[in-house]
């Protein structure tokens, strides 16, 4: 034993460290992700099980790439561009094109991810960034949707989901037809704001609803959620902040006018709301590190989602208030900065 | 140039520095308001390019013949009456070429008058060079910033419309990337191509690279 490490060491905190990797942190998350996707894969049969895929492979693929090309070492075993590829493919509409799904999943990994500097280093959630895309690029296929529980989905795929690359998918609705009659291919919030008719929450809750291929069922999406929050992979602010926000919000509208305006329940249970409060919101890079701007995080992009519901063109607002959410993330800490203990209370 | 101390360049390497070195879209990044609003299509792009060749070869040539009679006091005005006059020829050159063509670049013809390629090689060239170095520059500047749009305009118009110079491509099923005859198809394309010319260039070695102020520290 020599001299140094007999010396009393001085360091700032932290002093105790637990033994948790961001590998953990990352394949606990790819756990919890794991029931909603055999989900959506039970609602949707084939064509889901081939959206999963594709873009969880297009993701690791295009992160490899990039890391040979940058000569840095191989970050696939990190598990977040699986997270990337398999949040990607939850938020899109199960029929959609695989061509497509190639370029979402790219742009989400380049452009979302690998230009900022990878892991850690990206401002927008990066499956988010590609849904934005895709949904800039191709308005049509992303608003095209296909019946939950057709008959025939484990021996067919949706005839979209095969379209040959850069072409036009075909009509979704003679195999609709098929499945369901008299299915209209309107989400329960294009229904709500276009026909003014409210589904019924029983629908809503166990994901009979048309809807993207992950964002149906709310309580098994809770129940991951949950999971990772107790083991403290999440920091439950941020769902409990953004549910508790739009509920509140809806909760006055209608207030203030019953007839125009649904109830929360409608609002916390339909569109992408529960997913992208509980998995996307709560990506630790790109969400405030300061508990009270985790607050102020949540309730925007709560109250965001509601008005751009309300008011806006687009049926459902949740990607753009979370990347909202994403680019004011450093200025709400900025501005939320925990008072410094024994500081004084006032400056003069 | 000639900065004293400095070997002079060949007119092959003026020439040349428009078109590689000192690219005005790839490298300078100037000019980028007609660069993205123009670079819908291949036609737009490319007409857009040769107008502003045009207007620069024609207005840098006077420039560089009345050097030495213009006041260092009123240069600059001197310049952008020179330039605006010249502006109005393509403006009108133009308009009786392809009516269709003029709608559709709209108020960016006129807007040539402000393009700060224009400008800054009236300024940095030719005022400080005999007429034919500063044509050959001027030219190789042209045909740069030709390059630079044709190369925007190609991508947005092939993947936008699945066209070029409005032939289709891939038959009547192509399925259209609204995004990218949108404005943020601008962005997206000059950013792939400034990585792509960066990437070649980092490879290269032949480019003036800006180095960063503050260098990232790779953890």
């Amino acid at each position: 034993m020599n001299l140094h490490t007999t010396r009393i060491e001085l360091r700032t905190s932290p002093h105790v460290v637990k033994g948790l990797s961001v590998e953990d942190i990352m394949f606990n998350v790819v756990l919890a992700l794991l029931p909603i996707a055999a989900f959506s894969i039970w609602q949707y049969g084939l064509s889901a099980l081939v959206l999963l895929l594709t873009a969880t492979v297009t993701c690791l693929l295009t992160e490899r790439l990039f890391n040979y090309w940058s000569g840095e070492p191989n970050t696939l075993s990190d598990w977040s561009a699986t997270i990337t590829g398999l949040l990607l493919a939850l938020t899109l509409p199960p029929s959609f094109p695989l061509w497509m799904t190639v370029v979402a999943g790219f742009v989400a990994i380049a452009l979302g991810k690998v230009m900022f500097g990878g892991i850690g280093h990206n401002v927008f959630n990066p499956a988010l960034v590609g849904r934005a895309f895709v949904q800039a690029a191709f308005p049509v296929s992303i608003s095209t949707w296909a019946p939950a529980y057709a008959s025939h989905r484990f021996t067919e795929f949706i005839p979209t989901t095969l379209t040959w690359p850069l072409m036009t998918p075909p009509n979704i609705g003679p195999w609709a037809k098929q499945a369901l009659d008299g299915f209209t291919g309107a989400t329960p919030l294009a229904r709500w704001k276009f026909e003014h008719v409210a589904t019924a929450p029983y629908d809503l809750l166990t994901g009979a609803a048309t809807a993207s291929s992950g964002e149906t069922s709310a309580i098994l999406i809770l129940l991951c959620g949950a999971y990772l929050a107790a083991r403290r992979f999440m920091d439950w602010r941020i769902p409990v902040a953004v549910l508790g926000s739009a509920a509140l919000v809806a909760f006055l509208f209608q207030l203030w006018n019953p007839a125009r305006f649904p109830d929360p329940g409608f609002v916390l249970l339909s569109g992408g709301l529960m997913l992208g409060a509980v998995f996307m919101a709560t990506d630790m890079a790109t969400s405030p590190v300061t508990p009270r701007g985790v607050w102020v995080y949540g309730a925007l992009i709560g109250i965001v989602t509601v008005v751009i519901r309300y008011f806006g063109g687009l049926t459902e607002g949740v990607m753009y208030a979370i990347l909202l959410g994403n680019a004011l993330a450093p200025l709400i800490d900025q501005y939320m900065q925990p008072k410094v203990f024994g500081s004084a209370g006032r400056k003069t | 140039m000639a900065i004293p101390g400095q070997k002079e360049l060949t007119y092959l390497e003026e020439f040349m520095e428009g078109i590689w070195k000192q690219n005005p879209v790839f490298v300078m990044v100037l000019g980028m308001c007609p660069t993205l609003a123009v670079s819908v299509s291949a036609v737009n792009s490319l007409s857009m390019g040769l107008a502003t060749a045009f207007v620069l070869v024609c207005s840098t040539l006077l420039v560089s013949l009345i050097r030495k009679l213009v006041p260092k006091e009123v240069r600059i005005a001197t310049y952008i009456v020179i330039i605006a006059t010249f502006v109005t020829v393509v403006d009108y050159l133009i308009q009786a070429i392809s009516l269709a063509l003029y709608e559709a670049l709209g108020a960016f013809i006129q807007l040539i008058v402000v393009n700060c390629i224009i400008l800054g090689r009236a300024e940095a060239h030719a005022s400080k060079n005999p007429p034919f170095r500063t044509v050959v520059n001027a030219l190789g500047m042209g045909i740069g910033f030709s390059i630079g749009l044709f190369a925007l305009g190609s991508v947005r118009e092939i993947l936008g419309a699945g066209k070029l110079f409005g032939i289709p491509l891939f038959g009547p099923d192509f399925q259209p990337w609204v995004v990218m005859v949108l404005p943020p198809g601008g962005f997206f394309v000059l950013g792939a191509w400034l990585l792509l010319f960066n990437w070649l260039s980092s490879r290269k070695g032949g480019l003036e690279r800006v180095e960063p102020v503050e260098g990232h520290v790779h953890g």
